[in-house]
Order: structure tokens, then C-alpha cells, then sequence
């Protein structure tokens, strides 16, 4: 059998944490059958990476039953080797915290609300916006005559949150409405 | 970063320096103390004290804004103390090329100022050509006007004892930096430089970095093992993203964004692809029109076509000079040129410099879409403290958006390592991932336009699009394709199989890619590369760590970036215990070459290691820069003093800056703001904070706003540890706790006393009491060539406060 340093590590875990209960006079079996009743026991593993600082460390989503359970830093990615630091600890709650934003929400103006909308309205009156700015304010040419195809008032910030596809998208849409004032965290 | 993360063990000596590695990028810190373990030095030059220093084997306190002065010092010791790399700087940099009769530097001005535009005409900054148009070399570096010998007279004045009053570091501590990284200017040893945004946010940010360049070039250090300049990157895909360009400069892939006077391709193409008179350079940029002809097949798919142009024409072109950065969108915003916009994960009404002007500016559009994960600052910016939501006129639309393992896709790490992540849950309610809102949006417009036409919508209506935003769809078109059938290496390639590498990418519409330094990343041979989980690797490559297995790293899986420059003229490396590659039997080992010809020695297909500079040469003096071919220092644009040793020129003669009634400063040595401001993050949140306050174990973890400060400083102002205190800048003010410290030290700056504050931006009203916006002191003040503001240097006062509003 080969072993990979993943097996290995899980098997030197699992050693150490007999020796270490035996020592305090635990039955082996029962830290035995406590082994193997951890929560993530029968999970699906899932690579995922940690979304925050670019070391980029990967880690491991164990998912049960269409819910992530448990995170952990991957012990087979050779750059943090499972180590995570406490942001990266932190991930479990970050998906099971209620402070999340679930749905459409839209503040009309001069309100002091907000109020939940579906995706069809949301995306239908974000693009009437974009179409009504877009044909009053594109310049075609600019003041000496050259052609320029510029929309000047509308902009487009952000984000290094984005995967490398979607940034791909978010150029790529932004260039073809004429948008010229595109940042992100990369200018601060 | 030229190498990338495992490679820091290799190193000898490390300076940290603009960066809090420790406390910022965690997980670097594995490979910091494994060189240190392995016996190099560590040190920290930084204002404060921190985790990073305590691992270090040193820590040098430095006046924030002055790292110029301290790093020319350094050169002017290398230079004196003969500690450069000889045989890599005369045949590896541009040290020989002697400089035209036009160049000139007085009194801290270069050549070609005009003090009423703050620019340069940068053409005087030129190297003496010959009758071909080759750059004049003097291999011996007799002529008083080569570069070497330019620049060791410009970095003259960069004594100890000058750099010692404007930095605050005495020249005990001084020495004991230079003699201990300068010692890395051997063959054998290797010296690495980690910065992150302590180095870019400053006025003279570029330049800050290029003087580290200077460095590591007379040092030899870069191209090699353990060695380079390493921006630690912080943003999750920042490099992915400045990569795929999320800004107005550039196009994905490095190419500048077209400008006005490019109206065709040719005419786009002759203005950027350079050419070289240097027989055995590269010159790599030679093949621009190749990647610029593919991106625009991958946007326009069949509507591109030779006869026209690719579309070329259809996008947008900026106007010569013009910012459309951030900073320029928010003060046009402030100024009613802006209707509407999207900001999507990021939350500027708390982390952007002179927070009151940006939360003023935000109030003026008519429109605002925001994707978050929870409510922010600038989602919510209408009801912020003080605001009566009745007068706030915007619109806005916030867009719940999925995490990271509710989503697919890749990320660029800082080391350029493509890695891909699986998705493991649903996104949560109707929570959508960035791909399935702007993909959608699109369609949407499209729609409308097809219904009911508008301006110009060729663009849109002909745009290579999707229906559906798919991960791996978009993965491969980055990669790009063939459009016709194609042999290359004879293998046949039809249209629409993935193009294996960027060498074959044309610029005759036969083949597409949205990033030709992506190509390569996934092929019809070996599949998604960027899934990779293979650790294996030869016995030389185990030696350095390169992991050629694991995942995939632009370009074309290179780890070390300008590894051509870690061997002599020969290929033989300069290290042999930690080669990154070597010429063996007629051909290259080791790491993936920068480019597959022999060494210089073959002085026919030999080429020189810089291959992305034109004229294959690394750049002691660089002229590509708005504000000048060395870096000098300036103080930064608020300074606690009137006059620094170096040149009457106060601060940077070109910085950036706007002039609406919210862009106040400070005047020199101010007495009214007579301290100094840094500020910084924490490793429990993440920049602005707008995530991390909402997961409670993190907030608890670090509650509230805090400022520290010196207890030199705490007695004169009469503060006690954990008393509410509140900070003033000509921009605004404040409120935190103080943390008395011996983190901070006061400075001895031109003879007289400097006191240094620090704080985190990461708090902000959102989070009930646990204070606001950090950024509403800092200045809007930027590097030219970049527009990043100055963040890590302005100037405020601190005293008691009598009660506080801001933090329960």
C-alpha cells in the first residue's frame, strides 16, 4: 500500500491519540469507537481555498447531508501543510452565522428601508439603469474627433473576491457597455 | 511575487519591510522561520513592533514614509562597501548602458519638469544610442556616465548620517541591516525583500518598490532561489484579478487599455509592441499583437475578423493622461459626473482614504449595486451616523452573493500557483456567486437592446457570450482555442480544441484566449491543470521546493520568474546546492526556463535573462517611471517636518491629489498635527472588516478600535492605557481606545522628537460599538503612477476624549 502523507498523517494522529488516553488509564476500545464516531465521519471531502490573504491556503469542506460540517486546513497542500490561521479557522462560522445576506434586497429613494425583491425584478431594473445611462451619456467621439466609444458615468469596483472566470466576465462586460472607470483592491 | 511561497526557505537573509507578515499573511511565516531555522537572518524594518518582529531575529523601528532613505542608503553601502554581485551586473543589467547627454538630477528634480502640469517630459531620461540604435554599453563602467557610475554619484548623499535624521533609525541599526543583507551579494547566498502594502500605499509607493529592485539586482538576488522582490499580496485573488485586469490601464493579460489616439489595432499594436537593437534579447513584448488579437477573438468570437480590425474599434478608449481610478470616480462622483455603478466585495465606505469625502461622494449617484455577503458600510452608506435617509436620493440594489465553498472556480495565489476550489454547498438562500449575476445582467441588457435598440450596440449584441455562467466554460475560454483547424508540432488541432501554450497563440484570428498568461493552464492533453495534487519532484527540484506537479503557475508552469538570471553565462547556476535551473547535455533542468534558448555563451541563440524587458537587461535605471529612473526621497505629502537632507524638494514633485472642499492637508511640520499615523489590519479581520466583525468569535476576539501609542506620548497627552481618546487630522476625527505600548517608540527626526501612531481600519459603524472608519484621517493623496493613496503616512493629534459616541 502506498502511502500518501495525508494517510500518514491521519494514522499517526489516530496512534497519538491512543497512546495519549491509554496513558490516563482509558479503555483503547473506547477511544477506539470515539475515533470513529467523529463528526465528520462519512462526510464528503471538498478542496476548497481559503478566501482570504493570497498565501492561499487550501483546505478541506466536509460536507453531510447538503451541509458543510466541518473545515480544516489541507495537510497535503505543500504550502501551509494544514495550518490555517484564525481567519481561516474561523470558516465553519462564517457559513453558519445568521448575519448573512439571503435575498435580493432593494432601498428605494429617499426610504429608510429596505425590502426584499426576486432576481427577475432586481436584474430587470439594474439593466434598464445601465441601458438608460448607457444611450444618453456614451461618447462616441471625443473633442478632437477621435473615436472613443466611452461611457464615462458609469463605474465598476471591484473585487479581488472574484475567481480568475469571473473576473474574465467582469472585464469582459464592462469593456462591451463602454465602461472606462473599472477598480479594485488592487489600488488600495 | 517573482518566487513564491515555499521558495522563502531557501533564503540566507530576509528583510520584511512594508509588511506585517506574521500578523497578515500567517501562513508565510512557516517558510520565514524555516530559513531561519535553517540559519538565516530575519528582520523586521517597520514603525511598530509586532508579531512579525517578535519572530524576527531583529526588529529596526522606521519613521513611516521614509523607506526610500533608508533603501538608497543600502545601495550607497553596496556600492561603497563593494558588496555587489559583479559578474551578474555587468552582464545582467542595464549598469553599462550609458546614459544620454539629456539626463540630469538637481537639487531632487530630474530632467524634464514642468511644475505646473507635476509631470515629467520623460524624454531626456534616454541612453546614448549608436548609429543602429542600440544602446552604447561600457563593459568596464569607466564612462562617468554609465549608469552604475550615475547612480552611485545619486545615491552619494545617501549617507548614514543623512539617512539616520530623516528615518529615525540610528546608524547602529542601519549598519546592521545593510552589512547583514549585503552579505547576500555572493554567488552562493541569497537575499529575499517581502512587502506588502505598507511599501505601495504612499505617495512614493512605486518607487519604493523599484529601490528595492536596485537591490536585489547589484545583489544578484533576483531570478534565484530564496531570492526576489515578493509582494505579499493580500486580497483573496488579487493577483487573478489584476491579472484579468479589474482596471481601467490595462487590458487582461498586461497590455495597456486603448487610449484615444490608437484608433486602429496597427496603430495600437506599433505603439506597444517595442523593439529591441540588442541582437540576444528576448524582447517577449515583441509578441503583443499575438495575445491583444486572441483576447479580442475570445471577447467577439467569428464577429472578429482581419478585415475588422478583431473590433479593435468597438471598445472603449480613454483619453491620453486621464485617471479613472477609484479616486478619480469618487471625486467625479462628488462632483454629479457619475449616474450609477457597481461595487461588488469590496466596501470602500470604510476603507478608502478621507472616508467623509467618499461617504459625501456615494450620496450623489443616482444608482448603486452592491454585492456583499452581509450589509456594509457602503450598502448602507444612505442611513450612516448623521444621516437623514429622507434627503439620500440613491437607488440601491444589494445583491446577496455566495462564499468561497459555495462556489467553483479558480484563484491566483500571491507565488502565481493557479488553484482550483470545488464547490461543497449551495450558496445560502438565494445567495449567487459573482458569474451567475453579471452573466445573467448582460443577457438581460442584450435583451433590451434587441428589443428596442439604443447606442452602439454592436458590442453588446456581438459579444462571445453565455447563457449561463459555467466555471470550467469560462476556465478554458481564458485558456483559449483554436477558431481554425491548426497543426502544431505536428499534431492537428480543430477548431474549438484548447490551444496547448501562449508560443501558440497568432495574431491572425486563428486562436482566442482572455489572458494569454493562462494559456497552458488547461489543454486537451492533461485536462484542468489547476487541479494538480501531484507532490512529486525531482532530486533538484526537492532541493528548492518547486512543486512542478502541484497545480499549474503562470507563465507556462515557471516557478521562479527570471531564473535565467541564477546561472552564469554558461548555465551553470551560481548556487549549485540550490539551483533553479542548469544547462545539462544541451538542455535546461530544473524549474520551467524563461524561454527555451541556450545560454548567453552561445552568443548566436543565447539570450539574456530579463526577457520582459526590451532590451533583456534588468533596469538599475529605469525610465519607464512618471516620477523619475531612481527613486529619491520625498517626504510623504503630509510630513511632520519642513526640510529633509536630501534636496530642498519637500515631497514628491508629481504626486496625485483633488481639490474639493473635503481634500484638506496639513501644512510641513504642522503644529496642529504634529504626530504621525499609520495604519494596518489585524490577522482576526480581513481589511475593511466588513466580513470578519460579522462572525462572532473573530469580533470577539478583536472587539474594538484601538489606537496604539507610546508611553513617551501617552504621558504627554495625559492618556492612560484603555482610556477613550479620540484622533484628528485636517479631514476629520476619530474615536478609539488607547493602547499605551512599548511597541511604539518615539523618533528623533531632524533633531527634534517624532511621535508615531498606529491603527486598524477594520472597524466600522455597521458593528454596533465598536467604533468607525480609521481611513476618515487619511489623505487623498496618491502615487502618480499608480494612484494608490497614502494610507501608512499622514499626520493628526491625539488627545482625551471626554465621553465617547462611537464605541460602546
Amino acid at each position: 500500500m502506498a502511502y500518501t502523507r495525508r494517510s500518514f498523517l491521519k494514522m499517526v494522529g489516530a496512534g497519538a491519540m491512543c497512546l495519549s488516553l491509554a496513558h490516563f488509564g482509558f479503555d483503547l476500545k473506547e477511544a477506539k469507537a470515539y475515533a470513529t464516531s467523529l463528526k465528520i465521519e462519512g462526510a464528503k471531502e471538498v478542496t476548497t481555498v481559503c478566501p482570504f490573504c493570497a498565501v492561499c491556503c487550501q483546505v478541506i469542506a466536509y460536507v453531510k447531508d447538503g451541509k458543510l460540517i466541518s473545515t480544516e486546513g489541507d495537510p497535503d497542500f505543500p504550502v501551509n501543510e494544514g495550518s490555517l490561521c484564525a481567519k481561516g479557522a474561523a470558516l465553519l462560522s462564517m457559513y453558519t452565522g445568521e448575519h448573512r445576506l439571503t435575498k435580493p434586497m432593494y432601498r428605494a429613494p429617499y426610504s429608510d428601508k429596505w425590502v426584499e425583491k426576486d432576481w427577475d425584478w432586481t436584474l430587470e431594473q439594474i439593466a434598464r439603469r445601465v441601458k438608460t445611462a448607457r444611450d444618453n451619456d456614451f461618447i462616441v467621439k471625443n473633442a478632437k474627433g477621435q473615436t472613443v466609444n466611452r461611457l464615462e458615468s458609469v463605474f465598476c469596483m471591484g473585487t479581488s473576491h472574484a475567481s480568475n472566470e469571473e473576473c474574465a466576465v467582469i472585464h469582459q462586460a464592462m469593456r462591451s457597455l463602454g465602461v472606462v472607470h473599472i477598480d479594485h483592491q488592487a489600488r488600495v | 511575487m517573482t518566487n513564491h511561497w515555499i521558495d522563502i526557505k531557501n533564503s540566507d537573509a530576509i528583510l520584511i519591510m512594508g509588511s506585517n507578515a506574521a500578523e497578515h499573511h500567517p501562513v508565510s511565516f512557516k517558510w520565514i522561520m524555516r530559513a531561519k531555522d535553517a540559519g538565516a537572518t530575519v528582520m523586521h524594518v517597520d514603525p511598530k513592533f509586532s508579531r512579525t518582529s517578535a519572530r524576527c531575529d531583529f526588529h529596526v523601528p522606521i519613521r513611516s514614509g521614509t523607506d526610500i532613505a533608508f533603501l538608497g542608503g543600502m545601495i550607497n553601502y553596496i556600492i561603497e562597501s563593494g558588496s555587489w554581485f559583479k559578474d551578474y551586473v555587468v552582464n545582467y543589467t542595464n549598469a553599462t548602458y550609458v546614459l544620454a547627454d539629456s539626463y540630469d538630477f538637481k537639487d531632487g528634480l530630474f530632467s524634464g519638469y514642468d511644475a505646473k502640469k507635476r509631470t515629467y517630459d520623460r524624454s531626456s531620461w534616454a541612453f546614448k544610442r549608436d548609429e543602429q540604435g542600440a544602446p552604447v554599453r561600457d563593459f568596464t563602467l569607466k564612462d562617468e556616465r554609465c549608469v552604475y557610475n550615475v547612480m552611485a554619484r545619486h545615491y552619494s548623499r545617501y549617507t548614514l548620517e543623512n539617512v539616520s535624521k530623516i528615518t529615525g533609525v540610528s546608524e547602529e541599526n542601519l549598519m546592521k541591516v545593510y552589512k547583514i543583507f549585503c552579505a547576500t551579494g555572493k554567488p552562493d547566498k541569497a537575499g529575499t525583500i517581502l512587502y506588502a502594502i505598507g511599501w505601495t500605499q504612499h505617495t512614493v509607493g512605486v518607487q519604493n518598490i523599484r529601490a528595492s529592485a536596485i537591490i536585489q539586482l547589484l545583489l544578484g538576488n533576483i531570478g534565484v532561489a530564496g531570492g526576489g522582490i515578493n509582494a505579499l499580496r493580500g486580497e483573496p485573488n488579487v493577483q487573478g484579478s489584476t491579472d484579468h485586469a479589474l482596471l481601467y490601464h490595462n487590458l487582461p493579460g498586461y497590455h495597456n487599455a486603448p487610449l484615444a489616439q490608437w484608433q486602429t489595432l496597427e496603430e495600437y499594436n506599433k505603439a506597444n509592441t517595442p523593439v529591441t537593437y540588442i541582437a540576444n534579447s528576448a524582447n517577449w513584448w515583441g509578441n503583443r499583437p499575438k495575445y491583444v488579437t486572441s483576447l479580442l477573438k475570445g471577447w467577439f468570437g467569428d464577429a472578429a475578423t482581419a478585415e475588422n480590425d478583431f473590433c479593435y474599434g468597438w471598445l472603449p478608449k480613454c483619453e491620453d493622461g486621464e485617471d479613472y481610478s477609484y479616486m478619480y470616480a469618487m471625486d467625479r462622483m462628488l462632483n454629479d459626473k457619475m449616474r450609477g455603478g457597481f461595487i461588488f466585495g469590496v466596501n470602500p465606505m470604510n476603507s478608502f482614504p478621507n472616508t467623509n469625502k467618499m461617504r459625501a461622494a456615494l450620496d450623489h449617484l443616482d444608482w448603486l449595486v452592491v454585492a456583499e455577503i452581509h450589509n456594509s458600510e457602503t450598502s448602507d452608506n444612505w442611513r450612516r451616523p448623521g444621516a437623514d435617509p429622507s434627503t439620500k436620493k440613491t437607488e440601491v440594489f444589494l445583491l446577496p452573493s455566495a462564499h468561497r465553498v459555495e462556489k467553483e472556480g479558480t484563484i491566483s495565489n500571491s507565488g502565481r500557483w493557479l488553484q482550483w476550489f470545488d464547490k461543497a454547498v449551495e450558496p445560502a438562500g438565494e445567495a449567487r456567486c459573482f458569474g451567475d449575476i453579471y452573466v445573467p445582467l448582460i443577457n438581460t441588457i442584450r435583451e433590451l437592446y434587441r428589443k428596442e435598440g439604443g447606442v452602439f450596440p454592436d458590442p453588446l449584441l456581438k459579444l462571445n457570450w453565455a447563457e449561463k455562467f459555467d466555471a470550467s466554460d469560462w476556465a478554458k475560454r481564458i485558456n483559449g482555442f483554436f477558431w481554425k483547424d491548426t497543426v502544431v508540432n505536428g499534431k492537428t488541432y480543430k477548431r474549438g480544441q484548447l490551444v496547448p501554450a501562449f508560443g501558440n497563440l497568432q495574431a491572425d484570428g486563428s486562436t482566442s484566449s482572455l489572458n494569454w498568461l493562462y494559456t497552458g493552464s488547461w489543454t486537451e492533453e492533461e485536462g484542468n491543470k489547476s487541479k494538480r495534487r501531484d507532490p512529486s519532484q525531482t532530486e533538484m527540484q526537492a532541493k528548492i521546493g518547486i512543486y512542478p506537479n502541484w497545480s499549474w503557475c503562470w507563465p507556462i508552469n515557471r516557478r521562479i520568474l527570471y531564473n535565467r538570471a541564477s546561472v552564469d553565462l554558461q548555465g551553470k547556476p551560481w548556487n549549485p546546492d540550490k539551483a533553479v535551473i542548469e544547462w545539462k547535455d544541451g538542455a535546461w533542468v530544473g524549474d520551467v526556463p524563461d524561454g527555451p534558448w541556450p545560454p548567453m555563451a552561445d552568443e548566436k541563440n543565447g539570450r539574456l535573462p530579463f526577457i520582459m524587458n526590451t532590451d533583456g537587461a534588468g533596469q538599475l535605471f529605469g525610465p519607464g517611471r512618471l516620477d523619475g529612473p531612481f527613486p529619491e526621497h520625498y517626504e510623504p505629502a503630509e510630513s511632520p517636518v519642513a526640510s529633509h537632507p536630501f534636496s530642498s524638494q519637500l515631497t514628491s514633485p508629481c504626486f496625485k491629489f483633488h481639490k474639493s472642499e473635503f481634500d484638506k492637508f496639513a501644512a510641513p511640520a504642522d503644529p496642529r498635527y504634529p504626530i504621525v499615523l499609520t495604519t494596518y489590519s489585524m490577522t482576526e479581520h480581513w481589511c475593511g472588516g466588513g466580513e470578519t466583525r460579522n462572525v462572532p468569535n473573530l469580533l470577539e476576539a478583536e472587539p474594538q478600535l484601538y489606537v496604539e501609542m507610546s508611553q513617551e506620548l501617552a504621558r504627554e497627552k495625559g492618556i492612560k492605557n484603555g482610556d477613550g481618546v479620540i484622533i484628528e487630522s485636517a479631514r476629520g476625527q476619530v474615536e478609539a481606545i488607547a493602547m499605551v505600548t512599548i511597541r511604539l517608540r518615539p523618533f528623533t527626526i531632524m533633531g527634534k522628537t517624532v511621535h508615531l501612531i498606529g491603527m486598524p481600519f477594520a472597524y466600522g459603524w455597521t458593528t454596533s460599538g465598536c467604533g468607525d472608519s480609521t481611513s476618515r484621517l487619511t489623505v487623498t493623496a496618491y502615487d502618480p503612477n499608480t494612484t494608490i493613496p497614502e494610507t501608512k503616512a499622514c499626520c493628526v493629534n491625539i488627545r482625551k476624549a471626554d465621553k465617547l459616541t462611537e464605541i460602546a
